[in-house]
């Protein structure tokens, strides 16, 4: 057997698992009280899911798919279907009458969300054998388009059996507790993130940077796009599926370009072609756009009114910082770096140094 | 090793190539040298299959390998080095090395640490991204890279272009020793006075077609080539 070598770096990394899982621990613990943060850490872990799998394609890959929205879409209705009460699907389908092939089948979470991973990758697979030889904007039109051809599918009266067409899907049970969110998201990023190391990865990358050497490089580009999209559309919808859980429910007004835009954005900001990256991006947009919610209170000073500050106006500074954002920081705040805990060694480091350089002057 | 019959290229309505026909030999260094346009960078990318040939065919030991995808002919042992380089810029070097040897699935560390002896200042920058490499020494890493496929024949596309002349030196001495280690080399170049010293066999291409053939001593001595290419004045 190999010895488990206890170097610093695992202690390290042990203790920060075990603040994380004390931390949520508390909040668990303490549902009632904390349950706003409990939902900002759920619903940025699943955006941070969307953006990873993003990424993956614009980032990693540099293709530039604008697809999330309609395969989370899917990923909500395969999950909600599959997951839902049995005993309460015919209050739901009260207008359409669930199809009965469906009617009985209740599976656990995460084997819902497998399936609707795999049927999320099929379609991907289909649709990219013509889309994937577009390139740059078409590629993205394409699947924009894509996006809401799956949401007018799923909203359409004829599936109405299967779907509940508009009035979307509802009750369906929620995570069991923080810890079976995060899990569930850490696991699917930690896969991404495997991936993105193996040789699969570098391809990727390779194609990224220069797609006339890979192709000389005996890499078949198609069959690596193909690849790249059919992982990314896996855990998109795994991201969609989660969505619905977080929400309850599922309806394709959840699922807009908007979202797609939203989630692209949490991909800029983090660094486009970093997985931490994203990860801080999604928690920082979902969250940022709570903590600026004291703007949207109307405040007095004695009997000055404070002038702008009213419901909406969070939006608008937020939307100032963005594009403060893209114009200084325009590679995002980790660019295509990853995070890594040297970081703070090497800022003590220098910082020693420049302190030793002083005394020596 | 190499065999090259009738080969024809077409973009569109224009032929690049017109029916060439040439071997590359076992251990030795070729070259293909002639002016812009000539048609060499298309026949370097037919043979690894990044362009389709109209016609002809192409044998690397007697296996016919045109039509077939450039996976399947890097893995018959041909690797290309590309004209302007072409690393990968955001990825590190090493990176940049493992990717040359994608379509092999064995070990690689003894392939980077002879890599790494050809090319010492490459270990210097391991983990810096290929990018922020200076021209000579990402010609030196499309070198490494490609070697790192363990071919049988390293093309290479323009090694000299935009490099300073000592550089240029140092790149071609490398070249002779690959060759010396037993692989066979087909260069193109524009430099015709240094691709015509080392190569034991040389061919002319002029406007899609082969015009003149020998060894690379008999080609350097020639009065035309030294007019087209090497810049002596023929003397009436």
């Amino acid at each position: 057997m190999q010895k488990i070598k206890l170097t610093n770096k695992t202690i390290f990394n042990i203790a920060c698992v075990a603040i994380v899982v004390i931390l949520l621990g508390y909040l668990q613990a303490t549902e009632i009280e904390n349950s706003y943060a409990i939902t900002i850490i759920e619903r940025s872990c699943i955006y941070a899911v969307a953006a990873v799998s993003m990424n993956l394609m614009i980032g990693f890959t540099g293709q530039f798919s604008l697809g999330t929205a309609g395969f989370m879409c899917l990923g909500a209705y395969i999950t909600g279907i599959f997951t839902m009460p049995i005993e309460i699907r015919d209050q739901v389908y009260y207008l359409y009458g669930m199809a009965s092939f469906i009617h009985n089948i209740q599976v656990p979470l995460v084997v819902a969300l497998l399936i609707s991973g795999v049927i999320g990758a099929i379609i991907a697979f289909l649709i990219g054998w013509p889309v994937l030889r577009l390139k740059s904007d078409y590629l993205a039109i394409a699947n924009l388009g894509f996006s809401e051809i799956v949401r007018a599918v799923l909203g359409w009266d004829g599936l109405g059996k299967i779907t509940n067409a508009s009035y979307g899907l509802s009750n369906i049970p929620a995570f069991s507790s923080i810890f079976q969110a995060v899990i569930i998201c850490g696991v699917c990023i930690a896969l991404m993130l495997l991936m993105i190391n193996s040789s699969y990865g570098r391809a990727f990358k390779a194609i990224r940077d220069d797609d006339i050497a890979a192709e000389a490089m005996g890499i078949n580009l198609f069959k690596i796009k193909q690849l790249a999209f059919v992982v990314s559309s896996f855990f998109a919808t795994v991201a969609g599926g989660l969505m619905a859980v977080f929400l309850r429910s599922a309806a394709t007004s959840t699922f807009t370009v908007a979202l797609t835009y939203n989630i692209l954005l949490m991909v800029v900001i983090g660094g486009i072609g970093s997985v931490s990256g994203s990860v801080l991006g999604a928690f920082l947009i979902t969250a940022g756009q709570e903590w600026l919610r004291f703007l949207d209170k109307e405040y007095y000073i004695g009997s000055f009114k404070v002038p702008f500050t009213r419901t909406g106006f969070r939006m608008v500074i937020f939307s100032v910082l963005l594009m403060l954002f893209v114009l200084f920081w325009n590679k995002g705040i980790m660019g295509s770096k990853e995070f890594s805990f040297d970081w703070f060694k090497n800022i003590y480091k220098s910082i020693k140094r420049r302190i030793r350089r002083k005394k020596n002057v | 090793m190499l065999e090259i019959k009738d080969l024809s290229v077409s973009y569109g309505g224009i032929r690049a190539v017109r029916s060439i026909s040439f071997d590359v030999n076992d251990g030795e260094i070729c070259t293909l040298i002639g002016s812009n346009g000539a048609g060499k960078s298309t026949t370097l990318k037919s043979i690894i299959g990044l362009v389709k040939p109209e016609s002809g065919s192409i044998k690397i030991d007697g296996k016919e390998i045109m039509g077939q995808q450039t996976n399947e002919i890097v893995t018959e042992g041909i690797t290309l080095v590309p004209e302007g380089r072409h690393v990968f810029p955001d990825m590190s070097v090493l990176e940049n090395l493992k990717i040359g040897a994608y379509m092999r699935t064995d070990s690689l560390a003894d392939d980077i640490d002879y890599v790494y002896d050809l090319f010492p200042r490459l270990k210097e920058r391991l983990w810096q991204p290929a990018g922020t490499l200076s021209g000579g020494e990402q010609q030196m890493l499309a070198v490494g890279r490609a070697l790192m496929s363990k071919p049988k024949i390293i093309m290479m596309d323009e090694p000299s272009l935009g490099l300073a002349p000592i550089i240029v030196q140092g790149i071609f001495d490398i070249i002779k020793e690959i060759n010396k280690q037993g692989v066979t080399v087909l260069l193109i170049e524009q430099n015709a006075n240094m691709a015509l010293k080392i190569a034991h066999s040389a061919y002319v291409m002029e406007t899609g077609a082969i015009t003149l053939r020998g060894t690379g001593e008999e080609l350097a001595k020639n009065d035309e080539i030294k007019a087209a290419y090497l810049g002596a004045k023929i003397k009436h």
